[in-house]
């Protein structure tokens, strides 16, 4: 990594929103000066964060006016309670009113346990915020690439947004490794192996069979610029892209079932060296990707 | 209440469903109108595949142009969890289940989920929590993760869990503790005709998601409806 670069993946939420957005230009809405607390953590003698791990609000990037929202992976593993998910959840619906593009750095380990059922609803609330404004012609763009990743609910939110941004830490996926490996064996997910982990669900194996639409590297500038593509995109949610992408999925299924390892994934894809892709660095893995992908173009 | 038992409660006047492993299809017959079933029971995992199945079958309804309801029995475990599934991306299946169902309501589909068994984690939100409304019978045990997974994750004792669930509904697993944040709309007496139920129920207009208000009401969402609404009015005033 050169001196210029800023890793997402160690900022926080309010840096990578910095770093997102034109200068000046963000407005935050219920913010830590309010104080709205979660609640619930008290029962469990947790300490709370005044903006409850989210911060949203409204800025411009490269001059297109966005709505904004990034999860602190780093407060309670930028779990789902009630409050953060309410703030995501009525930054959503506002989206659709105002027919205005949302942008969203995903950090989280999905339901906050200590508010679980709260937490759930909240997921089902947002995936229905999404839905509704992305059928109201919004688009949706998800950032991910930092610490916690995108797990539990927080995966089907991601599966929901019209596109999705990641880099090589942008770890993608319903279970996490140790509930796998918990509920499951060793055998069948070892939690500890960090390379398995990273190449069954991180941001390679996810842009390569098409649940993820851009890899950029682990820099705040590269998710920057790789947004204002995304935001000029077309992202239709209709019946035909939903037919689409019934048929994409079917075809995943068809063609890497039977796959027992992501590398078996990706010598079926074409790629000749699949044991080279971890350690690939991104300006290479992007052009490797481009040539052999599975993509997900009008189909998410 | 058996799947037999609550499809003869739900439509006295016959059905034509039909059970493929966990997953079930057909039609419901009720008088003038019919409403189109899909199971997902047999406190099965929802994974790839089932997720893909579900989702053709909806997807074909949506596009249907009958605007029938679209009833929804639900009795699952969690998502299903093995490398296979999650290598394969079952986030984007749960959630292309979910869009589909909404899909399906905004062709003018009421979209009624019927919680009668399990259902935990991704496959709730997939398929239950994804419907315009939820309702539930006695005896239903919902949950996002049980207590003993949970207690793992907290380092908190089963013991001291329970004594904590006395005080709040928001964690612990359990209709009841669901029912006060707001997720099921009503529990059904099952010694009554469901099929009374269904009727009062599509005979109703439904505006909107009301859940957050319904978590304000019960007392198990204090703030939801409140900051959620706050952001819509800043963000419009401001944004």
């Amino acid at each position: 990594m050169s001196n210029t670069q800023k890793s997402w993946y160690e900022a926080g939420a309010r840096e990578r929103v910095a770093a997102l957005v034109d200068r000046d230009s963000f407005v935050e809405f219920v913010g830590p000066e309010r104080r709205e607390i979660s609640p619930h953590l008290a029962v469990f003698d947790l300490p709370v964060q005044f903006d409850d791990g989210i911060v949203v609000g409204a800025a411009a990037i490269d001059g297109t006016n966005v709505l904004v929202a990034a999860q602190e992976g780093r407060f309670m593993g930028g779990a789902f309670g009630e409050v953060h998910g309410a703030k995501l959840t009525g930054l959503l619906q506002a989206a659709k009113a105002m027919k205005r593009d949302v942008v969203i750095a995903f950090d989280t380990g999905g339901v906050r346990l200590q508010e679980a059922n709260a937490g759930e609803l909240a997921i089902a609330e947002i995936i229905r915020a999404i839905v509704q404004a992305r059928m109201a012609g919004v688009r949706v763009v998800g950032l991910i690439g930092g610490r916690a990743g995108c797990y539990g609910g927080g995966g089907l939110i991601a599966g929901c947004c019209s596109t999705l941004i990641v880099s090589e830490q942008g770890r993608i996926s319903v279970s996490g490794p140790e509930v796998i490996e918990t509920n499951k064996g060793v055998e069948e997910f070892d939690s500890r192996d960090r390379a398995f982990v990273w190449r069954t669900m991180g941001g390679k194996q996810r842009m390569l069979i098409g649940g993820a639409d851009a890899f950029v590297d682990d820099d705040v500038l590269a998710f920057r610029n790789a947004a204002i593509v995304a935001l000029a995109r077309p992202a239709v949610l209709d019946a035909k892209t939903l037919a689409a992408e019934q048929r994409r999925l079917q075809r995943r299924i068809a063609r890497f079932g039977e796959a027992a390892d992501a590398t078996d994934i990706w010598a079926t894809l074409g790629i000749d060296d699949p044991d080279s892709v971890p350690d690939m660095p991104a300006d290479r893995f992007i052009a490797l990707a481009a040539e052999h992908r599975e993509s997900a173009d009008d189909a998410r | 209440m058996t799947p037999a038992e609550i499809l003869n409660s739900l439509f006295p006047l016959g059905h034509d469903v039909t059970t493929h492993g966990n997953l079930s299809f057909g039609m419901g017959a009720m008088g003038t109108l019919s409403v189109h079933v899909i199971g997902a029971g047999g406190g099965g995992a929802i994974g790839v595949d089932e997720a893909l199945q579900l989702a053709a079958h909806v997807l074909t309804l949506a596009n249907s142009g009958d605007g029938r309801p679209i009833l929804l029995l639900v009795d699952t475990s969690s998502q299903r969890m093995s490398r296979r599934d999650e290598m394969l991306g079952l986030n984007e299946y749960l959630a292309h289940l979910a869009k589909s169902l909404l899909l399906a309501e905004a062709h003018g589909h009421r979209t009624i989920g019927l919680l009668y068994g399990g259902s935990a984690a991704g496959a709730f939100i997939a398929t239950a929590l994804a419907c315009g409304t939820l309702v539930a019978l006695p005896g239903a045990h919902p949950e996002v993760m049980d207590l003993p997974s949970m207690a793992r994750v907290t380092k908190l004792s089963i013991e001291v869990l329970k004594e904590k669930a006395k005080a709040t509904p928001v964690f612990a697993p359990g209709l009841d503790n669901l029912a006060q944040t707001g997720a099921i709309a009503e529990t059904w007496d099952p010694d009554a005709p469901l099929s009374d139920k269904l009727a009062a129920l599509l005979a109703r207009p439904r505006n909107g998601d009301d859940r957050a208000t319904l978590g304000k009401v019960r007392g198990g969402r204090p703030k939801a409806a409140i900051i959620a609404n706050e952001v819509v009015t800043l963000a419009q005033a401001r944004g």
